[in-house]
């Protein structure tokens, strides 16, 4: 073949830039530089206190070991049965919230009116973050669980509301068509060509939702949620900081069941 | 009787997919419906269900006027029209014997169907559909573990189950290999002759539209350019439909071949021919 076509001149081949201008990318190139070289410079470091901090972090993390479960195993044991109580609840009533938000939030389920409001119920739910939302809750109902249910329970609505609708927004639309041409309902039609295609995969979000929501249930119980968070926040107090390890461990501990539990109920439903 | 007056579809980008289509089908007749890709072939039997609304003109079906029909009274009229897709379109992760009796959907209340407690007369009719397309053993799987022959006919089944006057085929054998193509299209065939269906088969293959059709209309741009019996196909007519291309070659080995009785079996081995 190469010596066929020896008489021909090679022809140039590079990959196009990813910007075209010239002038425009080595602006971009050199200005980014500079700005990165700038602000690390205006950055203030004080080296003499993270040198004197050096040996309290020390201290502080010994203080952890050896974790102790032994001491506080009462309030622990409560505080984790409370959380995972929350967790459940949360996870349950936001998810059986979203379901029909996330429908009238699908551009090609819903019409116009009621995807821009779902759609605005969603985005509101998802700009604050749980511990704001928990904040507002214990200022209004008082501090316990309750609080930690309703900012958990919102948060789960804004994160599985958008994943079911941009499901539901990605299934095929010929398998919905057929159902739809048999003469089938809407409620039907939901039942028999929508929920099939994207159940696999919320099902696979619901286990993650129940992981997020217990880590923040830990969160949400520091400003008065309740739950673990609380007697997290509790040992910290009292400088107890071994029992604060064993929290956390056992925090960890239950994350980790959730994964594999998820990961093995994700290839279950496939 | 299907008829089609003056049927006319502008989609919102301002593309005229069909523009005063007239057609009337009798009872019982097989129709394929050919032409280049863009012709609004699909557009057409979508505007006869309403799956794509027509911007003007007239659908009825046995005298009864499809365009006007509000939301509630169009699904009762689409339950008398089944449709068969391209790509199967079975829903993937429901077993076959829930797509087929999923064409009962507008029969049966929404708890029924929820529960997936269909009337003993639905199921029954079901596991002679799948009989009769040699699937019954079938019925448990899901849809995604069949072949394609095999999808397709649970896809004719489900059409079937609803008891339908007329029957919308989109494109069936587009997927399918040679041999599969010509077992569904003797099926879908046999089928409409054996309930004296009438049928509209969009088709890109012209070598099966006229084995397999009693009349042939070509589309192109929207209109129709052609509308006469298979034999009629000359090469003019095709350049007429398709543009200039050499058609002698796809003519002449249009002469219906007798096939061997082997051929009458589908790939399990199972006669879908005998019943």
């Amino acid at each position: 073949m190469n010596e066929n076509r020896s008489d021909q001149a090679s022809r140039i081949w590079k990959r196009p830039p990813l910007i075209e201008r010239k002038w425009l990318r080595w602006t971009l190139i050199l200005g980014g530089g500079f700005y990165l070289i700038v602000a690390l410079a205006t950055m203030e470091v004080n080296w003499g206190r993270v040198a004197a901090g050096m040996p309290r972090a020390e201290r502080f993390l010994l203080s952890f070991f050896p974790p102790d479960f032994a001491s506080r195993y009462e309030d622990i044991y409560i505080g984790i049965i409370e959380s995972l109580w929350m967790t459940i609840v949360s996870t349950v009533l936001g998810i059986l919230i979203s379901i029909p938000v996330g429908l009238g939030a699908a551009r090609n389920l819903a019409p116009k009116a009621i995807y821009l409001f779902c759609r605005g119920i969603l985005s509101v739910s998802r700009t604050f973050p749980e511990i704001i939302i928990a904040l507002f809750a214990v200022k209004i109902i008082g501090f316990g669980p309750l609080a930690g249910i309703i900012a958990l329970s919102l948060g789960t609505i804004g994160f599985y509301g958008k994943l079911l609708a941009e499901d539901i927004e990605d299934m095929d639309p010929v398998q919905a068509e057929a159902v739809k041409a048999t003469g089938a309902s809407w409620f039907q039609w939901i039942n028999y060509a929508v929920q099939p295609q994207v159940m696999p995969r919320m099902i696979g979000l619901g286990m993650y939702r129940l992981d997020i929501n217990f880590r923040e249930s830990a969160v949400v119980g520091i400003v008065g949620g309740g739950g673990i968070g609380a007697t997290l926040l509790t040992s910290f107090d009292r400088y107890e900081y071994d029992s604060a390890a064993a929290i956390l461990l056992v925090i960890i501990l239950i994350v980790m069941l959730v994964e594999y539990s998820s990961g093995f109920t994700r290839k279950w439903v496939q | 009787m299907l008829r089609l007056q003056q049927l006319t579809k502008r989609y919102k980008t301002g593309d005229l997919a069909l523009s005063n289509i007239d057609l009337d089908i009798p009872n019982g007749q097989v129709l394929a419906l050919i032409g280049p890709s863009g012709a609004g072939k699909s557009t057409l039997i979508r505007c006869i269900n309403r799956l794509v609304e027509p911007t003007s003109g007239n659908v009825s079906l046995n005298d009864l006027e499809l365009t006007t029909l509000s939301t509630k009274n169009l699904r009762k009229a689409r339950r008398r029209i089944g449709m068969i897709f391209q790509e199967y379109a079975l829903v993937e992760r429901l077993s076959v014997m829930e797509n087929v009796l999923s064409g009962r959907l507008g029969y049966v209340g929404f708890m029924r169907s929820y529960f997936r407690k269909f009337p003993q007369t639905d199921i029954d009719e079901a596991f002679r559909l799948l009989e009769r397309v040699g699937l019954d053993h079938m019925a448990d799987k899901r849809a995604d573990a069949l072949s394609g022959g095999q999808r397709q006919r649970v896809g004719i089944c489900r059409a079937l189950i609803q008891n339908p006057e007329l029957i919308l085929v989109d494109e069936p054998t587009a997927s399918l290999d040679p041999k599969t193509s010509r077992q569904i299209m003797r099926l879908i065939g046999e089928l409409c002759k054996e309930r004296n269906l009438s049928a509209i088969i969009n088709i890109h293959d012209v070598l099966l539209a006229q084995m397999f059709s009693e009349r042939i209309v070509g589309l192109q741009l929207g209109e129709i350019v052609y509308d006469g019996p298979p034999d009629g196909l000359s090469p003019d007519v095709l350049t007429q439909i398709y543009g200039e291309e050499d058609w002698e070659a796809t003519i002449e080995t249009a002469d219906i071949d007798d096939e061997d009785e082997e051929d009458l079996l589908s790939e399990d081995g199972i006669a879908v021919t005998a019943s």
